[in-house]
């Protein structure tokens, strides 16, 4: 019958489009955060090598985990996933080598970003950024300067309903653990637990968990102090310049966000030359003016414009500096008992 | 013998889909449960029944209790408003029923995300209603009434009222007239009428849309998730964490199974209340 | 009778109530995507700015064309198949199992759904892409379309069919001249109904949907537009979104008049 045939082609036809993309020859599909990159960049790298370049969109690095487990990478070329989740994606055999020979510009990093302690001399993945977690507040909303990570914990009562911590299990409990004095990647239970009851007693004076969106909740108004990483914070330092970014004195993590090639790749030597072109000291450069983070690129930090460095402060900082905060690392089996702890901490009332 | 082989030919092809896409998907899930979760994710084929001891820790189970909880205050609001709405909508002349219900149902057919998307443009500390509410001097300080419950309730009564109104005016619809006068003729109030006799005769329209929104209130995954700002944890969202932050789909299978089996035991339930509710007043039907 | 009046009275100002929380939250959308200031909620002018926006967004763009390819496909497929299904129940006896059947597409939790599809796929190492978007969203488009087709059947009197295979029509001319006509209205209506289901449908898609831009949906990317910071354009993809949803259902119960309290 007509009817059969059609909706055969038509399955064909779905098929085909799903599939083909995959195929097409000179071509990589890399999945990054929104915003992460600057808008023309895939352009660019197609002008520059003829590599066409799919941008596929995550919002938090759980999800994009849950796909490239899920379907063992196939599909992606380039992954930008932060450090605890490379390391992740290396134990499970899905993130492939990265051959040195063909990423020329990694000469261009800091000596400091060829021994960071997830992948020393960056064996599997690439370090794209990177910065550290602190707390982000209108100083015209909030009284004094916020200098401890208690100040979130155990807010004043003026700020009661207008805090927001980041959602993701590792960042949310770094800050408790820091305000307790522990590591980062602690896994002792005892202090877990600690730690949780902390968070669940902070959630009272929570407005929202939020990853994404709590610079323009600074910005409307709706919250006067939030959990957040520096480079996000910049945005909302370029909307209101009432808004500051500080790092608390217990310390914060110092975390990296990396590519990595999968090995389920097709097209690995264009992931490669993706990644090569990423680094330069030109791209760079207007990679760190585009998204105002901190990029371990050494030729590019040093040829950027010195004015935003006085705009956004945390730019400034050295990578020797960064150098001495802890840094994320995969939990391992400890993971579970994050999760759980968060699960707690997000259900209490 | 050929008008069977036609009824089974005619069955078989979407049958077969259902089976193999639906069925089947299911009783992997079924199957996942019982093994465990591999170091970093995926499936470690270790028999187990942990999972499911795991699922009725206190901190699980609170969970499914809040779950509940939200789902029973979102039937119960959806049902007070929906019903005089649905006795209003058969009040109305015959000619008009039809279109006052499609104007109902207009928005359950629309796009759930973005009809949730508009409580959080209307509720939040800088949004309409505060904004409103201020302006026009009734409060002081906005009110916090987004990324809680309340916000999340309201986005589920809001999400399912037009099937309740639905369920509810198709019981009123076919309520035999006659009763109700009958009740008048003997000298019964307008109040007591509604109350003893076409509130009991409606009741299992009722049920039908309380069941309804409870059903898929409880396993809700979008409303928590874009109202309550990550601090309201419900079935849903947990199902979602297991198998995209937790990594651990074992896990996440149990949960979904034991949803499923509340589920069903709730439909059970409702269908042998109907049935015994229809038995029992069966002769007060045309 | 004065308490009767009074209570008609206070009924239907309840049902006005019920409509404006039913509409006010979409209208708001509507107008606010029309204002320069895009978001919060001061009116500064009437501009079309933020539909120009999304008309030159190609990753939206994209999306809807994904979007469609789904629906269009997902909806044949279901249509037929509902509709074959529709016949074969409404004709012999029901059995409880095959209502089961066709009952649980819409009480099992979409997000376990999901995740069942996902693992099937798994097991299976199927590829996503567009594809299995469309395989599972058939899933729950069947039932609707099962639905609707079947509420049409009831009120078919069947004694015709009958005749016409007396007087020595074969089945399928039968089918095509006689219950074809009657019915189409109704596969008319679920396939509207269906198509847009699948427009509107997020989390089966997001889970089963596979890598890249190639594979996303609108409905994805609405979702991420939310979670990601309001950006002004998502008031005009939202209004664009709502009023194609209310022509389909609206197109779909005039093609199918009458049949709004029997389903």
């Amino acid at each position: 019958m007509k009817r059969i045939g059609i909706y055969a082609a038509v399955v064909a036809l779905a098929a085909g489009l799903g599939l083909g993309a995959a195929m097409a020859e000179g071509k990589i599909v890399i999945s990054n955060w929104d915003g992460y990159m600057p808008k023309d960049l895939p352009e660019k790298f197609k002008q520059a090598t003829g590599i066409e370049v799919e941008v596929a969109l995550h919002a938090t690095n759980e999800e994009i985990m849950g796909k490239v487990v899920a379907g063992k990478g196939r599909g992606y070329d380039v992954l930008f996933v932060s450090s605890p989740f490379a390391e992740v994606l290396h134990k499970l055999g899905l993130s492939a080598t990265i051959d040195h020979a063909k990423v020329p510009n990694l000469a261009n990093l800091y000596s400091e970003a060829n021994t960071l302690a997830y992948d020393p001399g960056n064996t599997f993945s690439v370090p794209y950024a990177w910065g550290t977690t602190g707390l982000c507040y209108r100083s015209d909303l909030v009284e004094g300067t916020p200098s401890s990570w208690n100040d979130l914990l155990e807010p004043a009562d003026s700020l009661k309903g207008k805090i927001t911590m980041l959602a993701t299990d590792r960042w949310l409990m770094a800050a408790g653990m820091l305000a307790r004095g522990y590591s980062v990647n602690e896994t002792d239970q005892g202090r877990i637990d600690e730690v949780k009851a902390l968070l669940i007693d902070t959630k009272k004076s929570l407005l929202a968990y939020d990853d994404t969106t709590f610079y323009s909740k600074l910005v409307s108004g709706e919250a006067s102090l939030v959990h957040a990483w520096d480079g996000w914070c910049n945005y909302g330092i370029g909307e209101n310049d009432k808004i500051k970014y500080v790092i608390p004195k217990e310390g914060t993590d110092l975390w990296v966000d990396t590519m990595v090639v999968t090995t389920a790749s097709e097209n690995k030597d264009a992931a490669l030359k993706f990644i090569d072109y990423v680094l330069s000291a030109e791209t760079g450069k207007w990679v760190a003016e585009n998204i105002l983070y901190k990029v371990p690129n050494k030729a590019a930090m040093d040829a950027l414009d010195k004015t935003l460095f006085e705009t956004y402060p945390n730019l400034a900082m050295a990578p020797a500096d960064m150098m001495k905060q802890e840094q994320l690392r995969d939990l391992g089996d400890a993971q579970k008992a994050y999760t759980k702890a968060v699960t707690e901490i997000t259900a209490s009332n | 013998m050929t008008k069977r082989l036609g009824q089974i030919l005619l069955i078989l092809p979407a049958a077969g889909w259902l089976t193999v896409f639906m069925i089947v998907p299911c009783l992997i899930v079924f199957f996942f449960s019982f093994f465990e979760r591999g170091t970093y994710g995926g499936i470690d084929y270790t028999f187990t029944l942990d999972n499911f001891a795991r699922a009725g820790e206190p901190v699980y189970r609170s969970i499914f209790l809040g779950s509940a909880r939200i789902a029973a205050m979102a039937t119960v609001i959806a049902v007070v408003v929906a019903y005089p709405a649905a006795y209003a909508i058969s009040l109305a002349p015959r000619h008009r029923q039809t279109r006052y219900l499609l104007l109902v149902m207009l928005p359950f057919w629309s796009n759930y995300l973005i009809r949730t998307y508009a409580w959080i443009v209307l509720l939040n500390r800088e949004g309409l209603i505060n904004k409103a509410l201020m302006g026009s001097g009734l409060i002081g300080e906005p009110l916090h009434i987004l990324y809680n419950e309340f916000a999340v309730v309201t986005g589920l009564v809001y999400n399912y009222l037009p099937f309740v109104i639905l369920a509810i005016y198709a019981s009123l619809q076919r309520l035999n007239p006659e009763i109700r006068e009958a009740s008048e003729d003997l000298g019964a109030p307008a109040w007591m009428t509604f109350l003893r006799v076409t509130l009991p005769l409606t009741l299992p329209g009722v049920a039908a849309g309380a069941v309804f929104v409870f059903v898929l209130s409880i396993g809700n995954f979008v409303t928590p998730d874009l109202l309550g700002g990550g601090r309201i944890v419900m079935v849903g969202n947990l199902v979602y964490d297991q198998f995209l932050s937790a990594r651990d789909w074992p896990f996440g299978a149990a949960l979904s199974l034991a949803l499923i089996f509340i589920m069903m035991v709730l439909l059970f339930l409702q269908a042998v209340a109907v049935n015994r509710a229809q038995q029992a007043k069966g002769s007060t039907h045309a | 009778m004065p308490d009767r009046r009074t209570a008609n009275v206070l009924l239907a100002a309840h049902l006005r109530l019920t409509y404006v929380f039913l509409y006010g939250p979409i209208v708001v959308l509507m107008v606010l995507s029309f204002n320069r200031a895009g978001m919060p909620t001061t009116w500064t002018g009437f501009s079309l700015e933020w539909y120009a926006v999304l008309a030159r967004s190609p990753d939206i763009l994209s999306a809807a064309v994904n979007t469609l390819i789904v629906a269009v496909a997902s909806t044949i497929i279901a249509t037929v198949l509902g509709t074959l299904l529709a016949l074969g129940v409404e004709r012999g006896r029901s059995s409880g199992l095959l209502d089961a059947l066709l009952f649980a597409p819409m009480i099992i939790p979409d997000i376990v759904l999901a995740i069942a599809l996902l693992s099937f796929y798994t097991l299976l190492d199927l590829t996503l892409g567009l594809h299995s978007i469309i395989l599972s969203h058939v899933v729950f488009n069947i039932a609707f379309v099962c639905a609707v087709v079947r509420t049409r059947l009831k009120h078919f009197d069947h004694s015709i069919v009958e005749a016409s295979i007396d007087l020595g029509a074969g089945l399928f001319t039968t089918f095509r001249r006689i219950t074809l006509p009657v019915i189409f209205p109704g596969v008319l209506a679920g396939a509207l109904l269906a198509f847009t289901l699948s427009f509107d449908e997020f989390i089966i898609a997001f889970f089963t949907a596979g890598a890249g831009s190639s594979s996303t949906t609108l409905p994805m990317r609405i979702y991420s537009m939310i979670r990601f910071g309001v950006t002004p354009e998502i008031n005009a993809m939202a209004t664009i979104i709502m009023l194609v949803s209310f022509t389909l259902v609206f197109l779909s119960q005039r093609i199918n008049r009458g049949t709004i309290a029997g389903g």
